[in-house]
């Protein structure tokens, strides 16, 4: 017996949000390009791994990406910022950079092979620090016009308060900077953690029209956020089938 | 003096700064760095504050950045972006803040450098000009222009391995490093003579002698400071 295809992906031309290199603007792909974004502690994790186990059991082959994985870029970058050794437009262009070469080296071949593409966190991540931290929005926006536009985008919404008490279970400390420490918000390590949630939450809800950002109601217990992921990305999938 | 920052929003608010920026750019081999070397000299001699910076010589990012680079592993975007990470922290760490405090900043290439050598990847040239756009806009740019063969003889005569990078082998343009250095620095030079046109650079002839390029440099940068004549020895000290 012959296993014989009666249909073919479809390709289709990549879409993003510049114009930075004209050499990648002729690619095309055949996979969708998932992206969930949200602060730590909301669950992202969980929620892709299950999300990944749904997926493969449909039959789909998945493939995970996220912020902070390439090769470029070594941890010495985590103790440089600690040490207030970097200012904040090197940092900005060391994850960029870190950023570029894991969506040409990872993500844009996953996609082109036909994979479902989950990335954990995406650039709007990059981007909201760098606004908070006073670096401009339309200079941050032309850094990453290099950045492929994703299929669709979901944002864990978790009020900051919240957010603590998973912080704290998961962990009993707050992280330097996912406190906003850098920022001198608060001599209160709590109350800085909590403003500076506050502030990316804010940025996220700004750049959500712009961006195409979904926002998913992330207070719930993670089963039930889950739930509902899965059925929206299903129904994604389903609506956009690249099946012929 | 005030300098403008390439930013189209910062216009309205430009940065005040005491110092003065001199930079010079030009191919590998067209003598700039042996002559900002003598003009870093001269200043010293005359007790200016003075400060030299050179191209990707961050030895942070240098520490952070891994081996990726060595490995053949960038793209014109990931080779881009590391090298204006480079400059940038150059430039929060030393160039603006020794401007603020009054310093000659001599820098040996700057974010020109970057515009011609991207470009000539194939970045997008609005792209790289905007990622570099918090940078401030010299006093003076000296641009040495030189054949392509003169500058690519003195080089290879003095150091005949070529890095990865530096023959432009990522650009597929000969499997010979010497051909696609080569042909790689005449389109550099091509992107400089462009850039030379709309940045309003100083041209200076990199096949005069040394002494005769270093007199002309001197009586340009004398024309910056007006109120300070620095080729008489009249500046104070900072602390006395």
């Amino acid at each position: 017996m012959t296993l014989q295809s009666t249909k073919i992906k479809k390709m289709r031309k990549v879409n993003f949000y510049g114009h930075a290199i004209p050499y990648l603007e002729q690619v095309e792909i055949k996979g969708k390009f998932i992206v969930i974004e949200g602060p730590d502690a909301s669950g992202r994790s969980t929620l892709i791994e299950l999300l990944t186990s749904k997926l493969e059991a449909d039959g789909h082959a998945v493939m995970n990406a996220g912020l902070r994985r390439s090769e470029l870029i070594g941890e010495g970058i985590l103790e440089a910022k600690r040490n207030f050794v970097l200012g904040k437009r090197t940092i900005s262009l060391f994850y960029a950079a870190d950023f570029a070469d894991q969506l040409e080296n990872k993500i844009i071949p996953g996609l082109r092979a036909g994979y479902i593409v989950l990335s954990d966190r995406y650039i709007y991540t990059l981007m909201a620090r760098e606004a908070v931290r006073g670096i401009s929005r339309a200079w941050s926006h032309n850094l990453y016009g290099f950045a492929l536009r994703p299929d669709i985008v979901f944002y864990l919404d978790v009020n900051p308060t919240e957010l603590v008490h998973r912080v704290f279970k998961k962990n009993s400390n707050l992280d330097y900077y996912e406190s906003g420490a850098d920022l001198g918000l608060s001599e209160n390590m709590l109350e800085s953690f909590i403003k500076y949630q506050g502030l990316m939450a804010k940025e996220f809800k700004r750049m959500q029209k712009r961006y195409g950002i979904k926002s998913i109601n992330g207070n719930r217990p993670v089963n039930e956020i889950s739930i509902d992921l899965q059925k929206r990305v299903d129904k994604y999938l389903l609506d956009n089938h690249s099946l012929d | 003096m005030i300098l403008m920052t390439y930013s189209r929003r910062r216009k309205k608010d430009p940065i005040s700064i005491k110092g003065k920026l001199i930079v010079v750019e030009g191919i590998d081999g067209s003598g700039k760095s042996t002559q900002l070397r003598l003009l870093e000299k001269w200043f010293q001699s005359k007790q200016s504050s003075v400060f030299l910076t050179e191209w990707n010589s961050s030895e942070t990012v240098r520490r952070i950045t891994s081996k990726g680079k060595r490995k053949g592993r960038l793209t014109p975007i990931t080779f881009s972006l590391l090298h204006a990470t480079d400059f940038a922290d150059r430039y929060e760490r030393n160039i603006l803040p020794l401007l603020h405090a009054g310093y000659i900043v001599l820098a040996d290439r700057y974010i020109y450098t970057a515009f011609a050598r991207d470009i000539v990847r194939g970045c997008n040239p609005k792209w790289v000009r905007r990622v570099y756009e918090f940078a401030v806009k010299p006093d003076l740019v000296f641009y040495f222009k030189v054949p392509v063969d003169i500058a690519v003889e003195r080089i290879l005569s003095g150091r005949p391995k070529l890095k990865y990078y530096e023959a432009g082998m990522d650009l597929n343009l000969s499997n010979d490093p010497y051909e696609s250095y080569r042909i790689f620095q005449s389109r550099i030079i091509e992107q400089y003579d462009s850039l030379a046109l709309s940045e309003d650079f100083t041209i200076v002839d990199g096949t005069m002698e040394i002494e005769e390029a270093q007199r002309m440099l001197r009586s340009q940068v004398t024309k910056l400071f007006p109120t300070l004549n620095i080729s008489r020895n009249v500046r104070r000290p900072i602390a006395s």
